[in-house]
C-alpha cells in the first residue's frame, strides 16, 4: 500500500483513484499466480538450496522437516566425484550438439519452406509433429527402429547396405551419445523451425529486392542479407534450447537410462534421488548445475544482448 | 548473371529434396508406430524389413490387450488414459484461471512491482524442472500429496504457467487499449472488461494456449515417474507405458499400440490448434 500513497503524492488528487484502483486490480489479478509460482517454483528452489547443505534422506526430512544439521559435505562430494565431472562433460557435449543440430536443421527447414507452394501449410503442420508428440511414445519408436535384433534401421543396414553386424545404437558408447543427440535434434528442430519461419516472414522485402537488383547470388543474399537479420532470433533460440536441453531428463532417461556414456546431469540427479535416495547429494548436484547455467547465462547476456529485449 | 541463374536452379532443386527428406524423417516414425501396433510380434521378428503389414496378419489384439483392465489380463490403459485426461484437464483449467487475469494485468495495468512481476514470469520460463522436482517431490511426500493426482495437477501448473503467460500476454498486448478505456468510461470495472471484452476477443488464443497446456501436462513424464511410481491405479499413460516396458516381458508391438494411444489425442488436439499455436508461441520472434 506504500505504492498507492507514493503514487498519490506524485499525481493530482483526481487521478489518485484511477491509479489506485488500477494498482489494486493489478495486484489482485497477479496475486494468485504469484502465490502459486512462489509455492511450486520459488520455495522449491530455495528448499533445494537448503537441502543441498544437509545430510538428508527421506526419514530425516519426515522427522525433522527443514531443520537438519548443515554441512558442506554434499558439495565436497559432488565436486570431488569423477562421476559428476564426467556427467557434466557429457551434458555439455549433448547440449551443445543438440542445440546446434536443432537450430541448423530448423534453419534449413525454414529456408526450404520460405516460398509459398501448394500444401505448404500442411507440410509445416506435419513437420511440427516430433515437437508436440509425447516424448515417451517417440522414444519407444526410436528404440524399436534402432533395435539390433528386429529394428528396421539395422535390418536395412545389414541386409541392404552390407553392414557386417547390427549396431547397438543405444547400448554402446560412443554411438549412444550421438544417437541421443540425433534424437534431440529431430525432436526439437521443429521448435527452431517455428521461430525462424516466423522471423523470416517478418523480414522486410526491400533489402533483399535491392540485393537482387545489385546482382547478388542467392547464397550471397542469404549470407549478407537474410542471416544477419535472423541473428537475434538465432541467439534467442540458442539461449532457450541450451537452457532447456541442459536440464533435460526424460529424453535421455527413456532412450538409454543413462547407460553407455549418456549419463547427463539431470539423469544423474534422478539416479541419486531415486536410486540411492540421497536427497542432499541430488540437491547439491542440482545447485551446482544451476550455478554453471547461471554463469553461462550471465556470460551470454553480457556479450550477446545489447538491449533489454523480449525473449519470446 | 549465369552464376545467379545456376545457383537459383540448384537451390530450387535442393529445396524440394530438403522438403521431401524432412517430411519423411518427421512422419515416418509415426507411421511406423501405427503400422507396428497392428502386427503380431512374431511377424515383426520374422521380417524386420516389413513396412506395411499383410492384410492377413493385421491384428487389433494388441489394442485389446493394452486397453483391457488388469483383471481381464490386459494392461489397464483405459484407466491410465482416464488418469492422464483428469490430470491434464485439471492442470489446464487451473492454469487458465490463474494466467488469464495475471497476463491481462501485466499487459495493461500499472501496478506496484509490475516490471518485476513481468521479469519473474519470464524467468520462470527457464527454471529447470529437475531442480524443482527434488523439493516438490519431497515436500509433497511430507504433505501427503505425493501419491495423488492432485499433487500432480499442482506440480504441472509449474510447467504450464510460464508458457501460458507468455502466449496470453503477447496476445492481450495486441488488443487496443482504447476498447478498455471506452468500457471504463461507460462504468465497467476491470473484471467486467476481462470477462465481457478481453476473453471473447482473445478466445482463439485462449483456446490454443489451453490446448498447449493440455499437451504439456499430457506429455509430461518426470513428475509422474517421481510421484506415482508406487500407485499403479493412478499411473498416467506415459508412466504406464514405461512401466510396461521395463517391468515384464511385453512385446514391442504392444508397446507401439500403447504409444499410439498416447499420441493420438495430442495429434488430434494439435490438428485443431496448429495455426494459433505457432503464432502464439512465436509472437515477437521477429523482433528478437
Amino acid at each position: 500500500m506504500t505504492a498507492t500513497s507514493h503514487a498519490a503524492a506524485r499525481h493530482p488528487p483526481r487521478r489518485r483513484t484511477i491509479l489506485g484502483r488500477e494498482n489494486r486490480d493489478g495486484l489482485v489479478m497477479v496475486g494468485p499466480l504469484l502465490v502459486i509460482i512462489t509455492l511450486v517454483i520459488i520455495v522449491p528452489i530455495a528448499w533445494t538450496f537448503v537441502l543441498s547443505f544437509q545430510e538428508a534422506r527421506y526419514s530425516d526430512i519426515a522427522r525433522n522437516g527443514l531443520f537438519n544439521a548443515l554441512t558442506l559435505e554434499n558439495y565436497l562430494d559432488v565436486l570431488t566425484s569423477p562421476g559428476f565431472w564426467k556427467s557434466l562433460g557429457t551434458t555439455v557435449v549433448y547440449t551443445a550438439g543438440s542445440t546446434i543440430g536443432s537450430i541448423v536443421l530448423g534453419l534449413v527447414a525454414a529456408l526450404a519452406l520460405r516460398r509459398r507452394f501448394p500444401a505448404r501449410g500442411l507440410v509445416r503442420a506435419v513437420m511440427l509433429l516430433p515437437y508436440v508428440a509425447p516424448v515417451v511414445a517417440v522414444a519407444f519408436v526410436w528404440e524399436v527402429l534402432l533395435n539390433p535384433q528386429y529394428g528396421l534401421v539395422n535390418a536395412v543396414g545389414t541386409r541392404i547396405l552390407g553392414w557386417e553386424h547390427p549396431v547397438d545404437f543405444l547400448g554402446t558408447a560412443p554411438q549412444a551419445l550421438w544417437t541421443v543427440i540425433l534424437f534431440e535434434t529431430w525432436r526439437y528442430f521443429p521448435f527452431a523451425f517455428m521461430f525462424l519461419a516466423a522471423a523470416l516472414t517478418g523480414l522486410p522485402r526491400e533489402v533483399e529486392e535491392a540485393a537482387v537488383v545489385d546482382g547478388a547470388t542467392p547464397l550471397q543474399r542469404f549470407r549478407l542479407v537474410v542471416l544477419p537479420q535472423l541473428m537475434p532470433t538465432i541467439a534467442l533460440l540458442t539461449l532457450l534450447r541450451f537452457v532447456m536441453t541442459f536440464n533435460k531428463f526424460d529424453d535421455v532417461y527413456l532412450l538409454t537410462g543413462g547407460a553407455a556414456g549418456t549419463q547427463v546431469a539431470a539423469v544423474r540427479v534422478y539416479d541419486q534421488l531415486v536410486g540411492s535416495s540421497d536427497i542432499g547429494a541430488a540437491s547439491a548436484n542440482a545447485v551446482v548445475l544451476a550455478a554453471f547455467l547461471v554463469i553461462a547465462l550471465l556470460l551470454y547476456l553480457r556479450f550477446f544482448v545489447r538491449r533489454e529485449g523480449n525473449p519470446s | 548473371m549465369s552464376i545467379v541463374r545456376a545457383q537459383e536452379r540448384t537451390l530450387g532443386i535442393l529445396r524440394w529434396i530438403v522438403i521431401a527428406v524432412l517430411l519423411v524423417v518427421t512422419v515416418f516414425p509415426f507411421l511406423y508406430m501405427l503400422m507396428m501396433s497392428f502386427v503380431r510380434i512374431e511377424d515383426l521378428l520374422r521380417n524386420p524389413l516389413m513396412l506395411i503389414p499383410d492384410l492377413g496378419s493385421v491384428t487389433v489384439e494388441t489394442y485389446r490387450r493394452v486397453l483391457a483392465p488388469l483383471e481381464e489380463g490386459g494392461y489397464g490403459f483405459g484407466r491410465f488414459m482416464a488418469n492422464s485426461a483428469i490430470v491434464a484437464t485439471g492442470a489446464t483449467l487451473l492454469t487458465m484461471l490463474l494466467t488469464i487475469p495475471a497476463s491481462y494485468a501485466v499487459s495493461r495495468l500499472r501496478f506496484f512491482g509490475r516490471r518485476r512481476v513481468s521479469a519473474l514470469f519470464l524467468a520462470v520460463y527457464l527454471f529447470p524442472t529437475i531442480i524443482i522436482a527434488v523439493p516438490i517431490f519431497v515436500g509433497f511426500q511430507v504433505l501427503g500429496l505425493g501419491g495423488s493426482l492432485w499433487g500432480l495437477v499442482i506440480a504441472y501448473i509449474a510447467l504450464t504457467v510460464p508458457v501460458s503467460v507468455h502466449m496470453l500476454r503477447n496476445y492481450f498486448a495486441t488488443i487496443p487499449e482504447s476498447i478498455d478505456e471506452a468500457a471504463l468510461v461507460d462504468g465497467a470495472n476491470r473484471w467486467q472488461i476481462i470477462t465481457r471484452i478481453t476473453i471473447p476477443l482473445a478466445m482463439p488464443t485462449i483456446m490454443s494456449t489451453a490446448l498447449y497446456s493440455f499437451m504439456i501436462a499430457w506429455n509430461e513424464f518426470l513428475f509422474a515417474l517421481l510421484f506415482l511410481s508406487a500407485k499403479q491405479d493412478l499411473w498416467t499413460v506415459s508412466l504406464g507405458l514405461t512401466r510396461l516396458a521395463d517391468g515384464q516381458e511385453v512385446s514391442k508391438t504392444i508397446l507401439m499400440a500403447g504409444s499410439v494411444l498416447l499420441t493420438v489425442p495430442i495429434v488430434v488436439l494439435y490438428g485443431f490448434a496448429e495455426r494459433a499455436l505457432t503464432e502464439g508461441l512465436t509472437a515477437g520472434a521477429d523482433k528478437g
